[in-house]
């Protein structure tokens, strides 16, 4: 892998990549990642030609399809940063991310592919995990959150292994005020989720995840945070299965105060109001 | 009801997931043995012991064909007889040949995965030889009639209180608890198998090249009495399972011990060099080694060898969250856990439904950082199920249901499509069950079999985005005409 990016002067433009399945389950996770990225004084584009970056397909090992899938990635992504229009790439996703720094690099092996292989790696160096982004190259610890209730994080499985990002989180969760952190039993094992694992090996998948959930429940958590919206699915799917009444949240929406004790489990997506639009205004305006 | 490893591959995971003892004991050793490995590698330089393990492992591949000549002729030098064996069956006829030429008539074993792979006590025993395993794990499930279930904890799929039923069903023992009550009677059943048997066999954790020495480790000594008590001793091992030096040996030693068992080192090493010599008081007669290649080769010429850098200590299988809920005979092979499920559909082993066992991991990658030897598994999981797909080994289902999903993900207009359709469909389904989704039709039944799914957005990401971006472009020209206004 290629060595990350460093950034001599500070980064002032990002470009989104909000994952495909935060654009259509979870938009309240990419709002609250850019109002994250805009408090810190970051700007925001958002490459609207996104969809998917292909790991699913690679995952199940259909390289060809996967394959075009990355193309069309780098071709909507390498541009903005090599061209400097965006400092650097940022995703609410530590598996998402992985897909472009770790494996496109496995996609683009072949000799044909070796242009592809090259543009990956620029744009691999340039792609951050949110939390990443805002530790390692911001600086950035508190992000001036509160959450009146006790919180415990999950480590998903790309995101500690592939990536090697876990301390960034839990120091953001640190400052977190009012929050208090609690252990999680297994915090670093597998929920289970595994992609099409989870439907193709339905059961035992399902044996994992109810042994996270079971952990979770344990540690008297209100709320369980995680960087990857996939394991969310599948733990969320389980708890509530169960009626249980804690659940798990992206970090983003508590680090961006989304999230309130007091939310009823059974809260669907639909009652989270859409943020608000003016107060960001304001704050850019005041800025100029 | 314990798991038939001949049953199709749903019915053993259903079977394990369902074994309420299995699933205890399972949980209770791999738990155990997982902090032990961690606590011994964090005693040392665990990083840097796994990182020379690996360059040497992988010196051995690189060297492999000199290295297996040098083997051969310094372990012909010492009076061994070295045999080659291009696959399992002809493995298990040299050491039927040598056994009858012999005149055997009792076989005491050491354990022995390489054994296990080749089925080798059911070839003996067909030809009327009796065959006593002598690893205290390996004898009780002799005595249970199935086969192991880990790489070196061979029955770790049951508690203290099914082996206490095997011993009162097998060998007449009163009911008791006690660990060290049942291990002194299979110790004085063992110790009279040992001074009757005529031939003794291994497998080798590893074989010195540059000595032509056999080595192995055990806990009980069995494996010492096994390669020096009977008059023939034969030590079956893989072509792999080869190093350099003596230096090297040790380097081995010391991640398998700790990556294994937690132990600094073993209780006993015992290394084999040759034959009882003329002024020796004691050893075998005769020495046989018997290196197996069973498609190892195969791996490496397919573009799996790192797979063949594996010391067989069982790490990943303790690390591994699907080893810990199915246990190893869900897998239906001699290998189980993370490398079973890489080797299984590569050696050369009849295993049942062996092309899903790619696909029993969620990649989690727990395997790769428990490995001494830092084997990629995952990745090799990934280039496994990429070869099927390659070799058009997949399901038409699977085929179709990827090519609409890249088809759809191709093409910002069809995403959008499928979106709106994905958010009608589950706001439905969602409405239905009020809140989450808690039905969905085959193949995704299979989620909402145990587990809730959110419904679509009902506005998504993107369109958010565009609303937001708008409402920015009126308050900007808002300001600009306020601007000019003043």
């Amino acid at each position: 892998m290629t060595a990350k990016k460093t950034f001599p002067n500070p980064p002032r433009r990002v470009a989104l990549f909000v994952t495909c399945m935060v654009d259509m389950l979870y938009p309240e996770v990419g709002m609250a990642t850019v109002e994250l990225l805009e408090k810190q004084g970051i700007e925001v584009v958002f490459p609207e030609a996104q969809t998917c970056c292909g790991q699913p397909a690679f995952n199940a090992g259909f390289r060809d399809e996967a394959r075009v899938l990355a193309r069309r990635f780098v071709d909507i992504f390498e541009p903005l940063v090599i061209s400097g229009q965006v400092d650097a790439v940022v995703a609410p996703s530590g598996s998402c991310v992985t897909m472009v720094t770790h494996f496109y690099d496995v996609l683009f092996e072949s000799e044909s592919a070796v242009e592809y292989r090259y543009r990956a790696a620029n744009l691999a160096a340039a792609t951050f995990e949110l939390t990443e982004f805002l530790v390692d190259v911001l600086g950035v610890t508190d992000v001036k959150s509160r959450f009146d209730g006790k919180l415990t994080y999950h480590a998903s499985c790309h995101l500690l292994r592939e990536l090697g990002v876990d301390r960034q989180p839990r120091a953001l969760l640190e400052n977190v005020a009012g929050a208090e952190l609690v252990p999680l039993d297994g915090a670093d094992e597998c929920c289970g989720f595994g992609g099409l694992f989870a439907i193709k090996n339905g059961p035992i998948s399902t044996a994992m995840g109810e042994r996270k959930a079971a952990n979770i429940i344990k540690s008297g958590a209100d709320v369980a945070t995680l960087c990857d919206v996939s394991c969310m699915t599948h733990i969320n799917g389980l708890l509530s299965r169960q009626q249980q009444r804690c659940r798990v949240v992206h970090i983003a929406q508590v680090l961006n105060n989304q999230v309130d004790v007091a939310d009823s489990p059974g809260t669907s997506r639909a009652d989270v109001a859409a943020p608000e639009p003016s107060r960001r205004w304001q704050d850019a305006r005041e800025e100029k | 009801m314990s798991v038939d490893i001949h049953a199709p591959y749903k019915e053993r995971v259903d079977t394990a997931l369902h074994d309420k003892h299995l699933r205890i004991a399972l949980d209770r050793a791999t738990s155990r043995m997982k902090t032990q490995r961690a606590d011994a590698m964090a005693a040392i330089d665990g990083e840097r012991l796994r990182t020379q393990v690996r360059k040497m492992k992988s010196y051995v591949l690189r060297n492999l064909p000199d290295l297996l000549e040098t083997l051969e002729s310094n372990l012909t030098a010492n009076g061994a007889h070295v045999h080659w064996a291009a696959d399992g069956e002809e493995a298990d006829r040299i050491i039927l040949d040598i056994a009858r030429q012999a005149n055997v008539q009792k076989a005491v074993k050491a354990k022995s995965m390489t054994s296990e792979e080749i089925h080798l006590n059911g070839v003996l025993q067909q030809a009327g030889i009796k065959v006593v395993e002598t690893d205290l794990g390996e004898y009780i499930i002799q005595l249970a009639d199935e086969p192991p279930s880990h790489i070196i904890a061979p029955v770790i799929h049951k508690r203290i209180e099914d082996i206490s039923q095997v011993f009162q069903r097998e060998l007449d023992m009163p009911p008791t608890m006690d660990p060290s009550a049942m291990t002194g009677a299979a110790r004085q059943i063992l110790r009279r198998e040992f001074l009757s048997a005529d031939l003794g066999i291994s497998g080798c954790n590893f074989a010195i090249a540059e000595t032509g020495t056999i080595c192995i480790v055990t806990n009980e000594g069995n494996g010492r009495m096994v390669s020096s008590m009977p008059r023939v001793y034969i030590a079956v091992m893989g072509i792999e399972k080869l190093v350099p030096t003596v230096e090297d040996a040790f380097l081995q030693y010391q991640a398998l011990c700790r990556s294994a068992t937690g132990q600094q080192c073993s209780v006993y090493l015992s290394m084999t060099s040759g034959p009882r010599r003329a002024d020796h008081p004691d050893g075998p007669e005769e020495f046989h080694v018997v290196l197996m290649d069973n498609g190892r080769l195969n791996m490496l010429a397919r573009g799996y060898g790192e797979a063949l850098m594996c010391v067989r200590c069982g790490a990943c299988l303790n690390a591994c969250p699907v080893y810990r809920e199915i246990g190893g005979h869900a897998y239906g092979s001699t290998y189980s856990g993370p490398i079973g499920a890489v080797i299984s559909p590569l050696l050369n082993t009849d295993v049942t439904d062996a092309d899903k066992l790619p696909h029993a991991s969620s990649l989690c990658g727990a395997c790769r950082d428990a490995c001494p030897v830092k084997i990629d598994l995952p990745r090799l999981l990934l280039n496994e199920r990429a070869d099927q797909v390659a070799e058009g080994d997949t399901a038409w289902f699977d085929r179709q249901a990827i090519r609409a999903f890249a088809d759809t993900m191709k093409s910002p207009g069809r995403y959008a499509a499928a979106a709106s359709f994905a958010r009608t469909g589950s706001n439905l389904l969602a409405g239905m069950s009020g809140g989450n989704i808690t039905f969905m039709p085959p193949p995704f039944s299979a989620w909402t079999q145990s587990r809730d799914f959110p419904p679509f957005a009902k506005k998504s990401f993107r369109r958010q985005w565009r609303e937001r971006q708008e409402r920015r472009k009126r308050i900007g020209n808002e300001g600009q005409r306020s601007k000019i206004e003043d």
